[in-house]
């Protein structure tokens, strides 16, 4: 019922179609990635191959497609392992945010009391700083790598779920079936997994998942700080900060190295858009009186 | 109410001591060598870490190391930041009044477009006005912040040469720290007007356009939805039509009428927005080469400054702690069906 309302209001709606077919998009590149740009180091795909060892980046060409960046990182082949690395990471990070925030705010909502507000206390330490900086000093802390960075992601997203997850089951904890289920003598574990979390967790999975888009923005921010990835990787931030240093051009031509922030920008903003639009579409599903 | 407030004024230190107990954990991952830096204010001492290791008992267990970080905190003692070549405290004081005056301007942007984009979106629905704002604002929100800044430094800087990055011009540089100019407040819009020099006001200004933006593209966004929402339902009710019935100009009854009430929630969303920007400035001050606090924290977290870490991220929590704090009593006292407890 909620599965046909969805999809009803994905394909009657252009800019919700649009995103639809953007992250669909997106998705294909990823899984084709060894197809679309073959690996050139097999034990670690993500490493961008350089074409020579001329510094200044050379323009798109036949065999060059995007272009390369400095050092002559090949863009096409960035930007299409990129597309699988954001992936990796969106879909990672959230995937064990949400499962933190599942088992704390669930933990919180069923026993109540003392334990759900130490649990609620600690969700406000995280949220006291905003999540791009305090992202960014795990990470440095951390050591920067791309392992490290979704360690950083993972440990500021998860409040948030927790807080979803934990309204959403104190709401259907008062339903009548819930009561039903405790007359005929379940136990606690049993209600929690079999009647409770069911029915509580669909929309916070849906709000999560569309939270990807979001997770990969906050990833190449890091990475272009120079706190994710490193200068080398097929990351779309990381690429950017590398044509951070071409901007200017040259005296001549302002616009000489164009192609080095077209290229992942161009990649991350239609990545962006894509979850954000399909994102604006189930936020009116699930939520009617904003519409 | 006063409960509430209460209640969130006890908590508060309560948060502010996790954040950095929290991140001071994490910083004992690092090496007692790395750590001892944290209490080195001359850089002469760099030289003998073992001393500052053993003065400072930096391989003590975390929680008493943590109490002596904190009571030096509260002798307002931040320790010495090596990314910034002064202490931490000083280095606050100095790069903190220019983010302030750089979120202050975003937001007179943001509230100034939002509000004019949102209603003529609004008064023109499903025409081609409040289609192209609704692209605009949705095409704004997806462009992440460090794009739109290279982007932006490429024309506006690199082909036009209107803008330069940084905070301020050489020539500035030299009125301010010539002896001349007095600094009043530490904002250098501000202390330019005070000292009259008009030269320095109109140079600090055109610094900020292009990191002001930047970075209220993506408050804008949501500004345009708020405005053209609310802008709707007041145009829906009753009054809007008595006005119309009684023949004033349609220009008076969408900006006298409808527009004073729909502009109160973006002024609540403008001053949550606000503290927002205090935190989100890092990527802008970066790009832009902008003399901030954010430009700090990214430094002091590039060179593994520990001092300046907890500093910066100690600041930036007080700052973020208070600012909700005073958001959510402002949203009570603007809309009264708002209840806090």
């Amino acid at each position: 019922m909620l599965k046909n309302r969805i999809f009803k209001r994905i394909f009657t709606n252009k800019t919700s179609l649009a995103g639809f077919i953007l992250v669909s998009f997106f998705a294909g590149i990823a899984l084709l990635a060894p197809l679309l740009a073959p690996a050139q180091n097999k034990n670690n795909p993500y490493q961008l191959p350089q074409k020579s060892y001329q510094i200044a980046p050379q323009p798109p060409s036949a065999q060059n497609w995007f272009g390369t960046t400095e050092q002559q990182y090949d863009l096409y082949y960035g930007v299409v392992w990129g597309t699988r690395l954001a992936f990796k990471v969106g879909v990672t990070v959230t995937f064990f945010a949400f499962l933190i925030g599942l088992f704390v705010g669930g933990t919180a909502a069923y026993f109540g009391g003392k334990v759900d507000e130490t649990l609620m206390r600690l969700t406000d330490v995280v949220f006291a700083v905003p999540s791009l900086v305090l992202a960014m000093v795990i990470a440095a802390m951390l050591g920067p790598d791309i392992k490290n960075m979704m360690i950083a992601l993972t440990a500021v997203a998860w409040p948030s779920y927790a807080r979803l997850v934990r309204g959403d089951i104190l709401s259907v904890k008062q339903r009548g079936y819930v009561t039903a289920a405790r007359t005929l003598g379940a136990r606690g574990p049993r209600i929690l997994l079999r009647h409770i979390l069911p029915n509580s967790i669909y929309p916070s999975v849906v709000v999560a998942s569309l939270d990807i888009g979001y997770v990969v923005l906050t990833a190449a921010s890091l990475s272009f700080l120079g706190l994710g990835a490193q200068p080398g990787t097929a990351d779309w931030g990381q690429l950017i900060a590398m044509a951070r240093n071409w901007v200017l051009g040259t005296a001549q031509n302002p616009f000489a190295y164009w192609y080095t922030v077209a290229a992942p920008g161009g990649a991350i903003f239609l990545f962006v858009l894509g979850w954000n639009l399909l994102g604006d579409a189930f936020r009116d599903i699930l939520d009617p009186r904003q519409a | 109410m006063l409960r509430y407030i209460l209640r969130r004024l006890l908590l508060l230190p309560l948060v502010i001591l996790g954040v950095t107990f929290l991140l001071f954990f994490l910083t004992q991952r690092l090496s007692p060598e790395m750590r001892a830096s944290l209490y080195v204010k001359d850089p002469r001492q760099m030289g003998s870490l073992e001393e500052v290791i053993r003065k400072y008992g930096l391989r003590d267990n975390v929680f008493k190391q943590y109490g002596r970080w904190l009571s030096n905190v509260a002798h307002g003692d931040l320790g010495y930041s090596p990314s910034a070549n002064m202490p931490v405290a000083r280095a606050i004081k100095e790069y903190l009044p220019a983010t302030i005056q750089l979120a202050f301007v975003t937001i007179l942007l943001v509230v100034f477009f939002g509000v004019w984009f949102g209603s003529s979106s609004a008064v023109h629905k499903d025409k081609w006005q409040d289609i192209a704002a609704r692209m605009f604002s949705v095409g704004g929100f997806s462009l992440p912040i460090f794009v739109l800044g290279l982007l932006l430094l490429m024309i506006f800087y690199g082909k036009l040469g209107w803008f330069a990055p940084g905070g301020y011009s050489f020539h500035t540089d030299m009125v301010i720290h010539g002896g001349a100019f007095k600094t009043y407040t530490g904002f250098l819009l501000v202390d330019a007007l005070l000292n009259g020099n008009m030269r320095v006001f109109g140079d600090v200004l055109s610094h900020l356009v292009l990191p002001a933006v930047t970075l209220c593209i993506g408050s804008f966004a949501l500004m345009v939805r708020v405005m053209r929402s609310s802008m709707l339902e007041e145009l829906n009710k009753d009054y809007v039509r008595t006005a119309r019935a009684k023949g004033l100009p349609e220009t008076a009854v969408v900006y006298k009428h409808a527009g004073k009430n729909a502009i109160i929630p973006v002024i609540t969303l403008a001053s949550i927005q606000f503290i927002r920007l205090l935190g989100g400035t890092v990527i802008v001050e970066t790009i832009f080469d902008y003399p901030g606090i954010g430009r700090f924290g990214v430094l002091a977290a590039q060179q593994l400054d520990i001092a300046g870490i907890l500093g910066f991220s100690l600041m930036v929590a007080v700052l973020f702690v208070i600012g909700n704090l005073l958001s959510d009593i402002l949203y009570t006292a603007v809309d009264p069906r708002i209840r806090l407890d």
